[in-house]
This record gives C-alpha cells, sequence and structure tokens, in this order.
C-alpha cells in the first residue's frame, strides 16, 4: 500500500464542523467533526445506522443539517440539492448505480453536458469526449455501446468517469463492491488509485474489511451518529476497528462473553439439518444445523451471505445444491409456502420492502401469515382475531394499542414487532430472524432480545442473524460464522468474543 | 357511537365523494323532471326513470365489479369488451343453430358455451399475466384487440338476430318487479361482497396488491389469487355479454360492450379505488357505476343535446379524480386561511434510522421500485 | 495505448452483435418481420406493381405514421395518451365547420393546430402536477375531444377548399408512373422532425433518460417535469396534424373518426419494438409498426377476407411480440 500523498497538516478540501442532523426521535448525526485531505483515499466506517449515509447525504446537499458548518477549501457553504453540490466539486457514485442504462455509455457520462453544436447534440465530438475521459482513467469501454448491456461493475466505472466530467475535487463511493468479483474490485480500485494520485480526494464507505484496509489511507469511524475517531489506516488493527465500529471495549466484550457461557444448553432434537446447502455463485455448500430450543447466531458482515442463507432456508430462493432435513425426514423446501407449511418463519431483513404491508391494518398485518396458511375459504373469526390481535400486541408491547392503526404510521421498532408478531400468530418451529434489531430505539431492541431469549427457552429454534457482534455474542447459543458467502467456523459459547472478532474481520488464522 | 363521531366517521369516508356525486346529480335530475323520482307499477312490474338507470347500467354494473378486484391486484383489464362480444356472440350463434331455439334447454347450453368460453379467455390472461410476466396492460391489449375480431368471426360479420323467449329474460325480463338484470348484478356484487369480505380474500387480495414480495414470503398464493381474479373479471364481463345480448335478443359483435372497459375503470377509479392496486371499495364502484349512468340519464332528461354528454362525463370524471389526488387537495386547502395543526408526516420505516422530511423534502435516491402503472 | 481492463474484453464480431441486442433487436425483428410479411403479400398476388402497393401503404396511412410518431414521445417517458384518436376526430371536424364558416384556410388550419397541444398541456400538468394517473387522465380528455366533436357537429361536414383539396387529391409523381400523395410527404418530414430531436437534441435525451430512469435523470440535472409535460403537447400536436392529414385525404370532417386509432398507435408501437414501461425505442420502430399494420390491412383485403380478419391478425402479432420482448428481456445484460 502505498503511503498517502498527503499528510495530516495539509487543509481539508472538505471539512464538517460539528453538525448535527435530527431526525424526529433520533440523532442521525451529533456534533460530527470529519475531514477529507486532497488525494487520499479516505474510508468512511460504521455499521447500519452509523450516520455514514446520513454524512453523504449532507455532503451531496440531499439533506440541510442542523448545527454546525460544511466548508469546501476552507469556504462554508450550504447546499440545497445535488446539483450544487456537484458545482462545488463533490461527486457521488451510489451504490444502485443512478444511471440510465436505456443509453449508452457516452450519453451517461455527458448527459446533461453534451457538447453542441447550431443547436444539434454533437454526437461525434460527445463520443470522442467520453471515450477522452475513459481513456484518462485507462479503461476501453466503447463509449457508444448501452449501458445496460454492461455488467454493473462496468456501469459503476461509467458513473465514475461521469463523476470525473463534472468535476474532480471530490468523489464519493457509497459501497461501490458490493456486486463486483475480485476482478473487477481490483479494476475499481485501479482507477481509484490513479484519481487518488492525481490529486482527487476520495471518500469511500464499505463494510469489507479486506478491500478497506487494502485501498484506503485513512479511516473515519462512526457509531450512532458520533465520531469515534479519524486514524491512518495502517495504525488500526482489524480487532481494533470492529471494536470501535461496534462500541465496545475489548474488556467489555470479554465481560459479555462471561455472561454468555452460564446459560446451559436446553437444546432438544435437530428441528433443521442442511447439508452441503448452497447457491452459485454466491453461497458456497455448507451444513448447517439448528436443534429445538437451541438460538443458532449467524455472525458476519455485511456480504458474508447470512440474508442470502437464511432465503435458501426458507424457500424464497432456490438452492442449487444440498439437501434439508426438518425434523430428522428429508424434505424439499422450494417455495415461501413450502417453509410455512413445514413450521419455518421468516423476518426478513428488508423490513418495507418484504415486511410489513403498509396500507394495510396491524390487524390483518398480524394475522396475514395465519391467514395465507389457513387459506382464504377459512378466515378467522372476528372474535378469534380481535383476542389473537390484543394478546400479541400485549406481549411485544405494540405501540400505539390501535388494531385499527395503518402499519405504514407505525414507528420503526413497532413495525419490526408486528412483523415478528405475524409470524409469532403462527406458532413455528423454526424462527429466522434477519436482522431485528436494525434501525430500532434501545428499548425495543432490549425487548426484541429478550423475547428471542424467551422463545428458545420455550423449544423453539430460531436462527438469528445481525450484524452487532455483541447481540449475537449475548443471545446465541452456538454461532455460525460466515465471511464472503463461505461458513468459517462454527463455534460455541466458549469461543472468546475477541476470538469472533478475529473470525468474521477475517484477519486470524482458522 | 355519538351523533358527532358518527358524522365524523362518515365524512372520513372515502365514499364520501362519489356518494355526493351521485346525490348531486339525482337532485339535478328532480329538479329538471319533478316526476324523476316516481315509480309506477306498469304491465306488472316497477316503471320509471330510476329504473331505466338500474337496468341500463346492469351490465357495466357487473363488468366494473370484476374490474375492480383486477385493479385490486395491481393489473388492469382491457379485454372485457371483446369477452362480451364473444359471449354473446356464441350464445346467439348456439341458439339461433339450434333445432329449437325457444326452448329453455337450449338457453341453458347456450349460457354455458358463452360462460365457459369467459372462462377460458379469462385462464388465457391470468397466464400471460402471472406465467409470463407479461404486463397487464399489454397482455389484456391482446384479446381487446383480436377477441373483437374473433366475434365477429363467430357471426361471420351479421348481427345475429334470435327469437327465444326464454333468453330475453335475462336481459329484458323483469322479476319481483325489478329487472332481471339489475336483480343478476346485485347478486353477484352481494356474492364477491361476501367472498371478500367475509371470507379471508379480500385482505389476501388487497396484500398482494399492495406489496406483493412481502405477501409472498408471508406465505399468501400470489400466483392462484392472480389467476382467479382475471377469471372472475372475465366471467362477470361473460354474463354482461349475455344480458347485452339478451336485451336486444341479438348479438352485435361490432357494438356489443363498445367502451365498456372505459366506463368500468372509470367507475373503480371513481369509487376511489386506486389504479395503482391495493384497497378496493365494491360498494364504491358500485356508486361510480351508477354515477356514470345516471350521468347518461340526467343528459338526456335535461334536454342537452346527447352529444354533449361525452363532454359531461369527462368534466365529472376529471372533477372526481382531482378531487380524490391528494396533491390538488394540498394545493385547494392551502388557499383557505384556516391554521394548520403543525404535522409532521408519519416516520416511514427504513432499516435505517428514520427518514422523516426535515427542513427541506430529501431528494436523494430512494431503492423503491415503482410500480410499472406509474410514471 | 490503453490497456486492457481486467473486466471482459470483447472481440469484434461479438461486438457488433452486442451492439444489436438490446435497444435495436426489436425493430430489426419487427423490420425483417415487415419484409417478410410484404414478401409474401407480393408473392401471393399478381400486383401490377408491387413498389405502387408498398407506396399505397404509405399513402393510406399517412395520418397513422404521424400519430404513432407522437405517441412514441408520450410512451418513451413511461406515459399513454388514449386521448389522440378523439383529437384527431375533432381535427377534422374543427377545420370542415371553420371552412364552412367562412374562415380563411390558414385560420382554419392554424387553429386546429393549437387545439390538440392545448389538450395534451392541460392533461400533461394534471398528470404531472397532481399526480393522477395518465390512463384516466388520457381517457378524460378522449371523452371531452369526442364529446367537443359532437357539440360541434355529427354530420358528416364536407371540405370544399380548393388548395386543401388540390393538397389531398393531386398525386406526386415519384418516377415513372409511380406516385404518393402530400400527405406521406408531410408524414415523412414529421418522421424525420421527430427523429432528429429525439437522437439530436437534449431534450430528446431527457426523454429518454426520464423513461429509462426518472429518479436517475432527475438526479443528473434533468428537468424531469419539462419533458414529462412537453411529451402530451407533443402528442397532441401529432394528433393535430394527424386529423388534418386525415381531413384532407377524405375530404371531410366526421365526429366518427379515428375511433380506436389510439390503440392502433399503441399496437403499432409495441411491433415496432417501443415498450411501454419506457426508455425504450425508435420512432422508425413505430413506423415499421404502422407499416406493418397496414400490410396485414391489405393482404386481408386482397385475400377478400372479411375486415375482422384484420383484428384477429393484429392481435396475434402483438402476441408473439410481447413474448419475444419478454424473452429478450431476460436474458442477462
Amino acid at each position: 500500500m502505498t503511503a498517502p500523498v498527503s499528510g495530516p497538516t495539509d487543509a481539508p478540501v472538505v471539512h464538517l464542523r460539528d453538525v448535527t442532523i435530527d431526525f424526529p426521535g433520533v440523532k442521525a448525526l451529533d456534533g460530527v467533526d470529519f475531514r477529507l485531505l486532497p488525494g487520499e483515499i479516505h474510508a468512511l466506517m460504521g455499521e447500519n445506522g452509523a450516520g455514514k449515509s446520513t454524512l453523504i447525504k449532507a455532503l451531496t446537499g440531499v439533506y440541510d443539517i442542523d448545527s454546525g458548518s460544511i466548508l469546501v477549501d476552507g469556504v462554508e457553504r450550504r447546499f440545497s440539492g445535488p446539483r450544487q453540490a456537484q458545482d462545488a466539486g463533490i461527486s457521488t457514485v451510489y451504490q444502485e448505480v443512478n444511471l440510465c442504462t436505456n443509453l449508452t455509455v457516452a450519453e451517461n457520462i455527458l448527459l446533461g453536458r453534451e457538447p453542441r453544436r447550431f443547436g444539434r447534440i454533437d454526437s461525434r465530438a460527445m463520443n470522442a469526449r467520453a471515450g477522452a475521459l475513459l481513456g484518462e482513467l485507462d479503461l476501453s469501454i466503447d463509449p457508444r455501446s448501452t449501458l445496460g448491456d454492461h455488467p454493473i461493475a462496468l456501469q459503476q466505472l461509467v458513473a465514475i468517469a461521469r463523476a470525473t466530467a463534472v468535476s474532480a475535487r471530490v468523489l464519493i463511493l457509497d459501497e461501490p463492491t458490493s456486486s463486483l468479483d475480485a476482478g473487477e474490485v481490483a479494476e475499481l480500485f485501479r482507477v481509484m488509485r490513479r484519481l487518488r494520485d492525481g490529486g482527487t480526494a476520495i471518500l469511500f464507505v464499505s463494510h469489507f474489511l479486506d478491500q478497506v484496509y487494502e485501498i484506503s489511507d485513512r479511516m473515519t469511524v462512526l457509531r450512532n451518529g458520533r465520531l469515534i475517531g479519524e486514524y491512518p489506516t495502517a495504525a488500526l488493527d482489524r480487532v481494533q476497528l470492529i471494536a470501535a465500529m461496534l462500541g465496545h471495549e475489548l474488556d467489555l466484550l470479554e465481560e459479555i462473553e462471561d455472561a454468555v457461557a452460564t446459560g446451559e444448553s436446553t437444546a432438544g432434537e435437530s428441528v433443521l439439518s442442511a447439508r452441503d446447502i448452497g447457491r452459485a455463485p454466491g453461497i458456497h455448500p455448507m451444513d448447517l444445523d439448528v436443534h429445538r430450543g437451541e438460538v443458532l447466531g449467524l455472525a458476519g458482515l455485511l456480504g458474508s451471505g447470512r440474508t442470502e442463507l437464511a432465503r435458501l432456508i426458507f424457500g424464497a430462493d432456490r438452492a442449487t445444491s444440498g439437501q434439508m432435513s426438518v425434523n430428522g425426514r428429508p424434505t424439499k423446501v422450494r417455495s415461501p409456502r413450502a417453509a410455512i407449511a413445514k413450521g419455518f418463519a421468516f423476518s426478513s431483513e428488508d423490513r418495507k420492502r418484504e415486511g410489513i404491508v403498509g396500507d394495510l391494518t396491524v390487524q390483518d398485518n398480524l394475522v396475514l401469515a395465519l391467514q395465507a396458511r389457513r387459506g382464504f375459504a377459512r378466515p378467522l373469526s372476528k372474535k378469534v382475531k380481535e383476542d389473537l390481535v390484543s394478546r400479541y400486541m400485549e406481549a411485544l408491547d405494540i405501540r400505539p394499542r390501535v388494531p385499527s392503526a395503518l402499519v405504514k404510521n407505525l414507528s420503526g421498532g413497532n413495525q419490526q414487532k408486528v412483523l415478528l408478531a405475524r409470524w409469532l400468530i403462527t406458532e413455528p418451529q423454526l424462527f429466522i430472524l434477519d436482522e431485528p434489531t436494525r434501525g430500532i430505539d434501545v428499548g425495543a431492541k432490549a425487548q426484541i432480545q429478550k423475547l428471542v431469549a424467551d422463545l428458545a427457552g420455550d423449544g423453539m429454534g430460531v436462527l438469528f442473524i445481525s450484524a452487532e457482534l455483541d447481540e449475537v455474542a449475548r443471545i446465541s447459543d452456538r454461532i455460525t460464522v460466515l465471511r464472503e458467502g463461505h461458513c468459517v467456523a462454527q463455534v460455541g459459547t466458549e469461543c472468546t468474543v475477541r476470538e469472533l472478532t478475529s473470525l468474521i474481520a477475517g484477519g486470524g488464522e482458522l | 357511537m355519538t351523533r358527532q363521531a358518527t358524522i365524523k366517521k362518515l365524512t372520513a369516508s372515502p365514499l364520501l365523494w362519489p356518494a355526493a356525486a351521485l346525490v348531486a346529480l339525482l337532485a339535478v335530475n328532480l329538479v329538471l323532471t319533478p316526476s324523476f323520482l316516481s315509480i309506477r307499477i306498469q304491465d306488472g312490474h316497477l316503471f320509471g326513470s330510476l329504473i331505466d338507470i338500474l337496468r341500463n347500467g346492469a351490465p357495466t354494473m357487473l363488468v366494473a365489479l370484476g374490474m375492480t378486484l383486477v385493479i385490486a391486484s395491481r393489473g388492469i383489464d382491457l379485454s372485457v369488451g371483446a369477452v362480451v362480444a364473444v359471449s354473446g356472440a356464441l350464445a346467439c350463434a348456439h341458439i339461433a343453430s339450434a333445432t329449437d331455439p325457444t326452448s329453455p334447454g337450449t338457453v341453458v347450453t347456450a349460457t354455458g358455451i358463452a360462460l365457459g368460453a369467459a372462462v377460458a379467455l379469462g385462464l388465457w390472461n391470468g397466464t400471460l399475466v402471472s406465467v409470463f410476466g407479461v404486463q397487464p396492460i399489454i397482455a389484456t391489449l391482446v384479446l381487446m384487440t383480436a377477441g373483437r375480431g374473433i366475434a365477429l368471426f363467430i357471426t361471420d360479420g351479421q348481427i345475429v338476430t334470435i327469437t327465444s323467449p326464454p333468453f330475453k329474460v335475462l336481459g329484458a325480463g323483469y322479476a319481483f318487479g325489478l329487472p332481471v338484470a339489475i336483480l343478476v348484478s346485485l347478486s353477484v356484487f352481494a356474492l364477491v361482497g361476501l367472498l371478500t369480505r367475509r371470507t379471508a380474500l379480500g385482505m389476501l387480495l388487497e396484500s398482494v396488491g399492495i406489496n406483493p414480495e412481502a405477501s409472498r414470503l408471508a406465505g399468501v398464493r400470489y400466483r392462484s389469487i392472480v389467476f382467479a381474479v382475471y377469471v372472475f373479471c372475465a366471467l362477470c364481463a361473460g354474463i354482461a355479454g349475455l344480458m347485452i345480448a339478451s336485451n336486444i335478443s341479438a348479438a352485435d359483435a361490432n357494438n356489443a360492450g363498445l367502451w365498456i372497459e372505459m366506463d368500468a375503470i372509470l367507475a373503480v377509479v371513481i369509487g376511489g379505488t386506486s389504479l395503482l392496486g391495493g384497497r378496493f371499495s365494491l360498494t364504491g364502484t358500485i356508486l361510480g357505476a351508477l354515477i356514470i349512468q345516471t350521468l347518461t340519464t340526467t343528459i338526456y332528461t335535461a334536454g342537452i343535446t346527447p352529444e354533449t354528454t361525452l363532454v359531461f362525463k369527462a368534466l365529472v370524471v376529471i372533477a372526481v379524480c382531482l378531487l380524490q389526488a391528494p396533491k390538488f387537495r394540498a394545493a385547494l386547502s392551502r388557499r383557505r386561511p384556516r391554521p394548520q395543526p403543525r404535522s409532521g408526516p408519519p416516520a416511514p420505516a427504513t432499516a435505517i434510522p428514520p427518514q422523516a422530511t426535515p427542513s427541506r423534502q430529501p431528494t436523494g435516491p430512494t431503492t423503491q421500485a415503482s410500480a410499472m402503472a406509474t410514471k | 495505448m490503453s490497456t486492457q481492463t481486467a473486466i471482459r474484453p470483447r472481440a469484434v464480431g461479438s461486438d457488433i452483435l452486442q451492439r444489436a441486442r438490446g435497444r435495436y433487436l426489436s425493430p430489426l425483428v419487427s423490420l425483417v418481420l415487415f419484409v417478410l410479411l410484404f414478401a409474401v403479400l407480393i408473392t401471393r398476388y399478381d400486383f401490377a406493381s408491387p413498389t405502387q402497393v408498398f407506396l399505397n401503404l404509405l399513402v393510406d396511412n399517412a395520418y397513422l405514421i404521424v400519430l404513432a410518431v407522437g405517441m412514441t414521445f408520450v410512451i418513451l417517458t413511461g406515459g399513454i395518451d388514449l386521448s389522440v384518436g378523439a383529437v384527431v376526430a375533432l381535427s377534422t371536424v374543427i377545420v370542415a365547420a371553420t371552412l364552412r364558416a367562412g374562415w380563411p384556410m390558414p385560420l382554419a388550419v392554424g387553429t386546429v393546430l393549437v387545439v390538440g397541444p392545448l389538450l395534451g398541456l392541460l392533461m400533461g400538468l394534471v398528470i404531472e402536477y397532481f399526480d393522477v394517473q395518465p390512463f384516466i387522465v388520457t381517457l378524460a380528455g378522449m371523452f371531452l375531444a369526442r364529446g367537443l366533436c359532437y357539440v360541434i357537429s355529427v354530420d358528416t361536414l364536407p371540405i370544399k377548399d380548393p388548395l386543401l383539396r388540390e393538397f389531398g387529391l393531386n398525386y406526386v409523381y415519384l418516377y415513372e408512373d409511380k406516385f404518393i400523395r402530400w400527405t406521406v410527404v408531410i408524414a415523412i418530414a414529421v418522421v424525420v422532425i421527430a427523429a432528429y430531436v429525439l437522437h439530436q437534441t437534449r431534450f430528446g435525451r431527457t426523454v429518454y433518460a426520464v423513461g429509462g430512469n426518472r429518479q436517475s435523470a432527475q438526479l443528473m440535472g434533468l428537468d424531469a417535469a419539462r419533458a414529462r409535460v412537453s411529451v402530451y403537447v407533443i402528442s397532441g400536436l401529432c394528433a393535430a396534424l394527424a386529423g388534418l392529414l386525415l381531413a384532407v385525404q377524405k375530404l371531410s370532417g366526421y365526429s366518427l373518426n379515428g375511433i380506436g386509432l389510439e390503440l392502433d398507435a399503441i399496437a403499432a408501437g409495441v411491433i415496432g419494438g417501443v415498450l411501454l414501461s419506457g426508455g425504450v425505442g425508435f420512432v422508425i420502430g413505430s413506423v415499421i409498426g404502422v407499416l406493418v399494420l397496414g400490410t396485414i390491412q391489405t393482404f386481408v383485403t386482397a385475400e377478400n377476407l372479411d375486415s375482422y380478419w384484420t383484428r384477429i391478425m393484429t392481435g396475434v402479432l402483438l402476441l408473439m411480440f410481447v413474448l419475444v420482448q419478454r424473452l429478450v428481456m431476460r436474458k442477462p445484460g
């Protein structure tokens, strides 16, 4: 890794001074100080909900800041929209690559700024200019080809080329490598280094620690909207980084693991037994076992394949390899309906898109899975429905206690509880929980964690997925560690949290 | 409930605007023709303007009922007019070529053939949409285009007239003093209403329309529901086709059900169901169909030349749709000096800290897929 | 000399194939289909002059070509315009009625060319700013326009203006005895202008961008709202122009003209490879679609089939194209 071009004494090209952004109920950014120096690659680290995307949106003019100031080249700026940020020299390439795939590469690069001659677009000049920009980044992409014909990796590089066409001062890359394979990542990094060497400041958000260590010069860690620290990459090792991101000193982590070791395993016979289950190309064949009364944690960072694995088990995606046995009997689970018939339940991590049905009432959302299983011809009677609903709303403390409220109007925490209650009503034997506490206030978080423990105590098998290590460690009886689509370890409560951290980080030996 | 609470509940109902529009239309009619609301007995059945409205509007009402469910599933069915034509053509063709056109048995067989064909066409639409994943508007456009040609093929391009008293009952007959047609439509309304609200079908259908992916993950039989609504819609169109053919005792493949799909869609939209799918209201659809029919009658009785019917129809449609559009209501209410309570928008559900609207609307990218019907 | 990227370098041959897929595939398939159909037509029947048969296609369908061009703009942004058939009829009625009332010809024609776009503007504004579905708004527009037709006149109104008669009746000789009419010239001009606007101007790029991904277009700094309103104005203008061409062709104005014409325009677009979801398609594709529809019509006439066979065959073709498009779109990009 080359030494950074600039040192900490250089004047920052972008400086956030004591910036706070408030949303109802939560401080997304709380007095954050952030500096971006010219000619560096700077990684922005933190788990979900830490404030990374809020910071980026503040920089790109999408959000107003409530207090503090943003300085670009020492001059205070107030952006009222993406266009101003672009004009100030800050360009962003988002994870979903906001380009128009139906247009050509050249058109995308120069959209809105096409070279014109006598009022008509000069295609030849446009293609030439686009070709030159691509050439500066050493990319051999045909400017006349349709963007949609290229893989996402290339589309992203085109997006970067567009950003350089607009400005070359600051480039923000938001999770650029999520859909790239190793070769494509190498290409991306080559382009990034070239830009850095030319003086561009690059802000890089990623949850892939290996890549962050490979490419970045410095990093900033956020947690719960606050700045934890700003470090040269070489000065912070992986374990320290994760500790900073996840919010506990290592001693505290060890304290937790002591608490974990106390519980005796009350695990019964096997509820789910999967052998060599996998889905090409992302999930490599692996084994998974969940027993009655046991909480199996799936630990790993985003992108390690946890959700994909959960979806395979639930039948939401088709497995390309492996067999599953439920209660000792081999079965095929080809669809969510089949899984539900076997007593599975799945609370998805994307609450909004795959979980709640926003325009329906809390009551309807609660009984949805149960009703779907019974079939339309056997509706739940009004009394039974009301009974169930009030019981579960009480048990999970869903607020407000209004069954006829539309779910879309509830807070995130309560929506998550509705989702959990929906599945609990079906009395599953295996409950898959994907990030159930993400983006929720602390109180609701604690309630849900306790609920999971109680469920296992009552004999349910639970598969618990979370990126928050302390949560996984605290709740699980056994943990399967995933990294980049592989199962790298299966550990029990005897594994120290520190060991767990390094397994996830990937720095340690296996 | 207290009187105040009842009033509040009624005014908050989404059926308010269509109901008000209908009442207004009836009132206009009453002013123009004092005898508008009068009903008398003649020829052994009820007779009057209101009865005419009910009888003439019955086919549209029926088709609109079927259309409501399809739209609720986030789809649309443009082919109902063609199904109307095919159904009438098959029935009349069968009766015309039967040995005894006047026997009830022939009529029953004819009905069976027509409705069977309707169900088959509904299955066709359902297959294109749920198995092949074709956009509903195009999938049903295919049948809309070809279907009328098929109907003309069946009748060989002619208007097939038949003489069959049993057949006339459906479209032109009376039972219990009321036109059979409206009794059939209202029965279907009652049946579908029971089916959707007394069983879980209504909720499951709404769930599919609001969030298909979440519904699938919750175990809802997505594909079966989609098939069912298209078949039901085609079946309604089939019955309506029989009504229309029976009313004139002929199959006019060119004109039968012409533009009925547009009237049906309008009835659904006026009744408050959104074209984007999700929550639906069968009662609203009935109101919508009545509004459309009453409008035609109003213009006629007002002595306005029938040529202007369409202009009024356009104005009413636009008025109701605008009033239902939240942005329009917001634009109107901004003019009123009444102080608005400072209400923040409800916190949307996101996996990351709730992004409400701070001092300014965030214009950042949202990764929501927008339904095909929008834009 | 730039280095090869690590990302799948392509050979030249597959490069052309790559370019051929995606945007160009559908119109190419439509073109091939048209050529095939036309070939079947002329080999099956002993036409005196196959060239003239082709030219007649253009003559008979000039107005539909113009209409389809306007509809293409709207569909490219992901919208739909159901009012165009009625606007065509309204145009014929307005021009005939105003001429009969003694208006000078330029004024009559000018009125028509203002009314169409004006209606389009109203519809576009309601769609964009009040967020009402295009389907409903343009349906109401259709009722309004058709209603205005009936209000003005229910009967057929003949057009007697000498200049217009000359325009409509005169032949334009190309070579030997092959001819077209002035309406075709106008239609071709409209196609050329539309293609120029869509491919060579910023507005055209905005239309495609908005249809492809409205949010991205806005994030990239384009005025999506203006584009979405403008396409309805353009559609209205084309409908008005198409109405004039029809009026001149039939030398009359009739309020029952153009019933169902909007669906023909949409079908022509779909057959020509314009995706109803927006962002993909060419005007030339819609033109080919119109020619395909015209060929079917000619075939049905020549074969002495009942006219309803046109509908059946159009429906079958539509189905084929839709299924082919689904298969093409399913292939990984």
